[in-house]
């Protein structure tokens, strides 16, 4: 076999590590240092994992897992890493512009583009979608009294493809060149004619990748909500979570194909010469441009609508009052859903329908704006004459509503075309939407992620580490985001390596001091997890309820048993274990326990992202023999596991007995908390109840 | 919820494995909702399809490709494929051994073959006569739309050889059972997308 068969395109020049050391420069030696850490990063957690002989122990508890519970946790684990990479890549973009102003600065004009390309495609696609995506799994079936998702493998599966996307693109920091075409990849630049090289067949690969394993979650979590609730919850007796949850399933599963498409088109013109968004023969890109924001724009609601969930919860909880408004807040939701579908073409005014067209998306546009406002109304009225307490998921919801309405109010302007074409393309447009991803999204997640950690791991994170991460959540959003209002309204282009006006620099230097002050708020993010690991005794809150919570993730242990319910519940209204705890009904033992089925491991999860994550590196490379053996495995795979019958395995009664009875030994042992000392050590789970 | 309800559209085991019926009317669910997002993927590629077809870049144009006859029998080919799918269903739900099962899927299977080789056939006869997808958008969209057709009912036809396997090593247990009742969706689900190429691709291409 010659060389280009075994190898296909891979060859020595390909290491960003030969590149460097051929031609060492400021610009290949951050991109070397980029692939070290990835290298080093993946080198160290292997040892690691293998000094303390873990392997096994996660191989069996973790990656094989089909618990929704272990697959939240590790899609969020997931996130983090990718926040992590994405931020960093923001620090840089932020430095470059703020030091290239008629100067070189940091890295090249190339260099800059796969900047602004891997961070937003990473952003949306390997933070946020895992974060929420890792959330809903958690939760949802512990907020409805499920024992599980619907299809507990497709979870697994599903998590191990995006994995599996995610590092794709980690590879593509070592080996070869990433995209430059941004995240939306437009054509005819993504096409070979004008980007030959590997950068978008990764782009290709891992978004696909992806939107295969969100469309199948999507799936996973609506035919959960239509069909796993407990007895007693109807649809409007479901947790505004559950609601938003269906919502943004939904949007994936109708929004996601879109992008599929777009990408296997695209795919289909640089590997085959088909000539569907190509300059010449009849290509067009239009077509790309209508599939792309088909996805794109139900996609910024598949993203926001979890967080105005979790919103939902974190004000009705922490003002100790019933939301307000539920009725309107579903509605609301949904209606946002439909609408979301309507207005794609907002993203490109400029490029040449007629006006009339025009106006009738930026009306739709407009309004979405009042849904959303609805909401934003909702949740003011649920704080109003509550009892509130400003804990650090509070806080980040009153960021999350005053910061959102700006951003809502930029958007207002970009819908009205003739104002769009003032601005479109420059960095108005980047503030707008990091000022509604921002506050909107991760905020949201972070506000959620808050929450739910004591049940997730049965102890607090720490309180203060969480204000000072909040306050550089903030403050660096406002220092980092704000400035680009402005530069975007004097002219400044979007995604511009280089800036040739010296009146912009002072603008460029506080955002670039806001981004540093928004690494410092992702760095206290970790501080407080290393904090609060360390000092979990301290904080632990076993009897599973620290915030007196009203649905019926708070009414079991924390953690929760694996089978989540011994017993399924049975709900009679919106706050079932509000309810239940000022009726003296919570916490009831049952007569007896029955054996309970539960899936069994299974690595078919791991073997499948494995397989895709291998067979998507094969495509960008183009070694077809490699992408041959990994296609025709995973359906080998698929076959296989088809004839396995011994799917379940059943917990004995007395296992679920003797869980429970631990439990409620727990509870009997703990003293009830009042909200006053909530985050202080004496809070062990149990709320006081005042009726 | 007695056994006879109908749990979800389709044929319901109701009277015949309660137990069964129980746990499909959750499983197929959720195959109804892949379905439908396989749905929007032939939608999109059917407006692909409409927004490229006037891109024939001075290449050959629908007239000049599309044989109405051959796609006709396709159709009826697959049609009739359909017919023995549902004959197939029947009698898992009411037949006593697998061996009338195991028949009717083997016909078709047969008729799903017998549909790929003509496909086959006309696409490698269009790629003769250089109507190839790299020669103009129009043909991209046409041999896109048509192949991920095709790739459906290849996968279809290797369920099917999956499913004729499993009936003789497991017998009809409930997995098996749910299997084909998902495998009978998707199977009649190509036939309508079929049903609207037909129509929408062969038909008004011939018609201009
Ligand atoms: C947390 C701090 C963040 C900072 C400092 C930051 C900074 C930046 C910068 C400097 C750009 C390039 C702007 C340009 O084109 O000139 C950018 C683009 C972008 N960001 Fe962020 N960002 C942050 C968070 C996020 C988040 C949370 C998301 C989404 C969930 C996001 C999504 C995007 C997207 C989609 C782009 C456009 C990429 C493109 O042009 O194709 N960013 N960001
Ligand atoms: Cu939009």
């Amino acid at each position: 076999m010659t060389g280009a068969a075994l190898l296909g395109r891979l060859g020595w020049q390909s290491l960003a590590f030969v590149r460097a050391w051929q031609d060492p420069s400021l610009n290949t030696l951050i991109a070397a240092g980029a692939a070290a850490l990835v290298v080093i990063g993946a080198v160290a957690v292997v040892a690691l994992i293998t000094l303390r002989g873990q392997w096994r122990r996660l191989w069996r508890e973790w990656f094989t897992s089909l618990d929704h519970k272990k697959i939240g946790i590790m899609y969020v684990a997931l996130s983090f890493v990718m926040l992590a990479r994405a931020l960093a890549e923001a620090v840089l973009m932020r430095l470059q512009q703020a030091t290239a102003i008629n100067a070189p600065g940091v890295v090249d004009a190339e260099h800059f583009a796969q900047l602004f390309s891997t961070h937003g495609t990473i952003m949306i696609f390997f933070m946020a979608m895992p974060f929420l995506t890792g959330l809903i799994n958690y939760v949802l079936p512990l907020q409805i009294g499920a024992r599980d998702v619907s299809f507990p493998l497709l979870n697994a599966i599903s998590l191990w493809l995006t994995a599996a996307a995610a590092g794709l693109m980690m590879a593509s920091l070592v080996v070869g060149r990433f995209s430059t075409g941004g995240w939306s990849g437009y054509p005819p630049f993504t096409e070979t004619g004008f980007s030959p090289g590997v950068g978008p067949d990764y782009w290709i690969w891992a978004v696909t990748l992806g939107s295969i394993g969100s469309t199948l979650t999507g799936l996973n979590f609506a035919t959960t909500i239509y069909k796993k609730r407990c007895t007693g919850m109807t649809v409007m007796r479901m947790p505004l979570f559950v609601w938003t949850s269906l919502c943004t399933s939904i949007l994936m599963i109708f929004s996601m194909p879109a992008l599929t498409v777009a990408t296997a088109l695209l795919a289909l013109d640089r590997y085959l010469g088909f000539h569907f968004f190509t300059n010449a023969l009849g290509g067009n890109m239009m077509n790309y441009a209508n599939l792309f924001w088909l996805f794109g724009h139900p996609e910024v609601y598949v993203l926001i609508l979890p967080a105005f969930g979790i919103y939902s919860e974190v004000v009705s909880t922490f003002s100790t009052k019933e939301l307000y408004g539920y009725a309107s807040l579903a509605i609301a939701t949904i209606a946002i859903a439909v609408l979301s579908f309507t207005v794609w073409v907002h993203h490109f005014f400029t490029m040449g329908q007629s006006a009339n067209i025009n106006a009738v998306f930026g009306i739709a546009t407009m309004a979405i704006g009042v849904p959303t406002g609805v909401k934003i109304y909702n949740w003011i009225w649920t704080m109003f004459r509550g009892e509130v307490r400003f804990t650090v998921p509070l806080l980040y919801a009153l960021a999350f509503m005053m910061t959102f309405v700006l951003g809502g109010l930029t958007g207002i302007i970009l819908a009205f075309p003739p104002l769009d074409y003032l601005v479109h393309n420059t960095l108005f447009l980047v503030a707008h939407f990091h000022n509604m991803l921002i506050p909107g999204l991760l905020y949201g997640l972070l506000a959620g992620y808050h929450y739910w950690f004591p049940k997730a791991f049965g102890f607090r994170l720490d309180e203060r580490w969480g204000r000072v991460s909040f306050a550089c959540w903030v403050v660096g959003f406002y220092l980092a985001f704000m400035p680009l209002y402005v530069l975007g309204a004097a002219g400044m282009a979007r995604r511009s390596s280089e800036v040739l006006e010296p009146a912009f620099r002072p603008w460029l230097l506080v955002a670039g001091a806001g981004a540093l002050v928004l690494a410092a708020a992702l760095a206290a993010l970790f501080v407080q997890l290393w904090v609060s690991v360390r000092h979990r005794r301290a904080n632990v809150v076993p009897a599973g309820d620290p915030w007196d919570g009203r649905a019926l993730e708070w009414s079991v242990s924390a953690p929760p048993p694996e089978y989540n319910f011994a017993v399924l519940p049975h709900v009679a209204g919106r706050d079932p274990f509000h309810d239940a705890k000022r009726k003296g009904t919570a916490y009831a033992e049952p007569v007896r326990y029955a054996p309970i089925e539960m899936p069994r491991n299974s690595a078919v999860g791991p073997i499948l992202g494995a397989l895709g994550g291998w067979a998507a590196f094969a495509l960008v490379w183009q070694i077809w023999w490699l992408a041959a053996a990994t296609v025709i495995g995973m359906i080998a795979t698929v076959i296989a596991r088809s004839f396995v019958r011994d799917v379940e395995r059943t917990i004995p009664a007395e296992t679920v007995a003797r869980i429970e009875r631990d439990w409620h030994e727990t509870l009997a042992r703990s003293a009830p908390t009042t909200r006053d000392f909530e985050t202080t050590a004496i809070n062990r789970g149990l709320a006081q109840v005042l009726a | 919820m007695s056994a006879g309800d109908a749990m979800h559209p389709g044929l319901n085991l109701g009277q015949t494995d309660a137990e069964t019926h129980a746990r499909a009317g959750h499983d197929l669910f959720g195959f109804w909702i892949f379905l439908m997002s396989d749905a929007v993927l032939f939608a999109l590629l059917f407006a692909t399809y409409g927004v490229m077809l006037r891109g024939t870049a001075g290449g050959p144009g629908p007239a000049d490709v599309y044989k109405l006859l051959t796609a006709f029998v396709e159709t009826v080919v697959l049609l009739t494929s359909s017919f023995t799918f549902g004959m197939a269903s029947i009698s898992l739900k009411h037949a006593r051994g697998i061996a009338p099962i195991t028949a009717w899927l083997g016909v078709t299977l047969a008729l799903g073959l017998a549909f790929l080789a003509m496909e086959y056939n006309d696409l490698a006869t269009m790629v003769g006569d250089g109507a190839v997808p790299a020669r103009s958008g129009f043909l991209s969209s046409f041999h896109a739309l048509i192949s991920l057709h095709g790739l459906h009912v290849l996968a279809g036809c290797l369920w099917i050889v999956v499913m004729l396997v499993q009936l003789c090593v497991f017998g009809r247990d409930g997995r098996v059972k749910i299997n084909m009742l998902r495998l009978g969706l998707f199977w009649h689900f190509l036939d309508i997308v079929w049903v609207a190429i037909f129509s929408v691709v062969f038909l008004q291409g011939l018609a201009r």
